[in-house]
């Protein structure tokens, strides 16, 4: 039993593995999408800063601080989250322009080994952007720090990765059943959901219609804990209203995406898509 | 060409390593195309049996339905209908263990292009079991044997040329010492030199290493060069099945390609040429 679980955990590494030496390999995209992030983060930050000028509301600087963070708090979160989600996305599609599909699929990995692995990479890889992201924004800005609690927040951010796995994994079907417009439809899903989580905004200024999606979307319970977490130092108790909807939501997601994804890999067989695109 | 009788047949265990049964593949147009396309049967009743230590050979033109068949034996497709057993495991029901026994080498190369042959290939090592510290020495020794020298072995892959990429292809499935290695086109585009090396290397690794062979081509002279016993795959149908004189006592004596002319009313060429998928 325990042999098997190492020869899983080896298996899953393999994908890991694999990951990090094409970071390596394609390390100038790399510093495009760090860049990218550092300036969309410090862009946001800018606006807060900003903002008493353009609404002629208080300048009160403990004010401005909070904004800041505020912001912050939600672009960073969601750069986290949304890694997690386009990676995992990218999973078939990447593949299949790679050419490389169906080696993979034919290989005697067992398919929740193959996704778990990919998850560890994406887990990696989201959070070393994260933390870079959050060290060079915090050089151009001022980040108060000074109520955090850092706990709740690394708790918060562990449950958030959970949930979004699930969610990733379900969206990674799209590509598998869509050859050539997969991706596509995964990227829309992953937009309605940043629109939808008041990553930059309260979800109670949204439409009804959009609320209904707030609620199911657990990038929602995230952040806003997250926020309790990093602007007022809530604990693990204060942050337990928004920490169980998304262990709830990750608890569903993840074995509904995995059953998704086995029964479109089951259909791709059928009906011949497990096949490399260009 | 004339027909090579090959020495040292081995047949006399007469095990299955495959053996498919009344198979069945049909492709079905997409439903939102606007009245279009019509469904191909890639596929129709096939039945073989390969023999543990055999090379067998499918020789077929463009769209007989070669790599379909070996798409469907390397789990990659479901069949409609009909059963595929690898050393007596349903290729269905018994997925992952078949996976264990078999690999596969496509007309295309397919690998990470940035990444270098030792990383593509240390990867797919780890993706069979197989431990860096055991796979890097193994695969030194297969590509120097294939001819690759070292320091091409740390290139990424897409600064090498079709040949070598398709030779480290091969050496990926050498790599797992798979019980029996589909070979889809594994020559297709290679030059003179590289195509005979890839042909050495695949004769070797059946009287070395135990493997069973099953290899497509439209190279006749591939065939009537590797095979034990060579299939005619025709509009999805295997219409005849035997060692290249049987083949050619049974109709009408000459080539390998008068064999096919008979049998297909076509050239191999000709086919090549004009073929495409049949509809129904």
């Amino acid at each position: 039993m325990i042999a098997d679980v190492g020869a899983q955990l080896g298996l899953a590494y393999a994908f890991v593995e694999r990951e990090i030496a094409l970071s390596k390999r394609y390390w100038a995209w790399e510093i495009v999408w760090l860049v990218y992030g550092v300036v969309t983060s410090l862009s946001v930050a800018y606006i807060a800063l900003g903002a008493p000028g353009l609404t002629g509301g208080s300048g009160d600087p403990a004010l401005v601080s909070r904004f800041v963070l505020y912001l912050l708090v939600g672009t960073i979160t969601w750069r986290f989250l949304g890694l997690i989600f386009e990676q995992m996305g990218e999973t078939i599609a990447w593949e299949r322009w790679e050419g490389t599909i169906e080696y993979t699929f034919m290989a005697p990995v067992p398919r929740l080994t193959h996704l778990l692995g990919m998850c560890a990479a994406t887990l990696v890889r989201a959070l070393g952007f994260s933390v870079a992201i959050l060290a060079a924004v915090a050089l151009f800005v001022p980040v108060d720090l000074s109520h955090a609690n850092i706990a709740s927040a690394l708790v918060l951010l562990a449950t958030g990765a959970v949930a979004f796995i699930g969610l990733a994994i379900g969206s990674a079907v799209f590509p598998l059943l869509w050859t050539e417009k997969g991706l596509q439809m995964a990227y829309i899903v992953q937009a309605v959901v940043l629109l939808v989580s008041g990553v930059y905004y309260e979800t109670t200024i949204l439409p009804g219609w959009m609320q209904v999606l707030s609620f199911i979307s657990p990038a929602t319970y995230v952040i806003r804990g997250m926020r309790d977490a990093l602007l007022d130092g809530a604990d693990l108790a204060a942050v337990w209203p928004n920490l169980w909807p998304a262990l709830l939501v990750g608890a569903i997601s993840i074995p509904l995406g995995l059953r998704l994804f086995l029964w479109a890999e089951r259909y791709a067989k059928r009906t011949g898509r497990l096949k490399r695109s260009g | 060409m004339a027909i090579q009788i090959r020495q040292g047949v081995r047949t006399e265990k007469k095990t299955a390593a495959l053996a498919a049964s009344d198979v069945r593949k049909a492709f079905r147009p997409a439903r939102v195309v606007p009245g279009g396309g019509t469904t191909v049967r890639a596929v129709d009743g096939v039945s073989l049996s390969v023999w543990r230590g055999e090379i067998y050979c499918l020789l077929g033109a463009n769209g007989s339905g070669k790599s379909t068949l070996i798409r469907l034996f390397s789990t990659l497709l479901t069949p409609d209908a009909g059963v595929v057993r690898v050393f007596g495991l349903d290729i269905d029901r018994d997925e992952l263990a078949v996976k264990r026994l078999i690999n596969r080498v496509s007309v295309e190369a397919s690998f990470f292009k940035k990444l270098s042959a030792m990383e593509n290939l240390v990867y797919a090592g780890r993706l069979y079991g197989v431990s860096p510290e055991e796979s890097r020495p193994k695969i030194v020794s297969i590509l120097r044997r294939l001819g690759i020298e070292d320091a091409r072995m740390t290139e990424p892959l897409e600064k090498l040329s079709r040949g070598m990429q398709q030779k480290v292809a091969i050496a990926r499935a050498f790599l797992s010492t798979p019980m029996l290695l589909l070979l889809d086109e594994p020559t297709t585009g290679l030059d003179i030199r590289s195509k005979r090396e890839v042909q050495t290397f695949v004769r070797d690794l059946r009287d070395e290493h135990d493997a069973t062979i099953l290899l497509t081509t439209h190279d006749l002279d591939e065939a009537a060069r590797l095979a034990d016993r060579i299939g005619i795959l025709h509009q999805g149908r295997l219409v005849a099945e035997g060692t290249a004189e049987e083949l050619a006592a049974r109709h009408g004596g000459g080539t390998l390609e008068d064999v096919f002319m008979t049998l297909t009313g076509r050239r191999l060429d000709d086919a090549d040429a004009g073929d495409a998928e049949r509809p129904t």
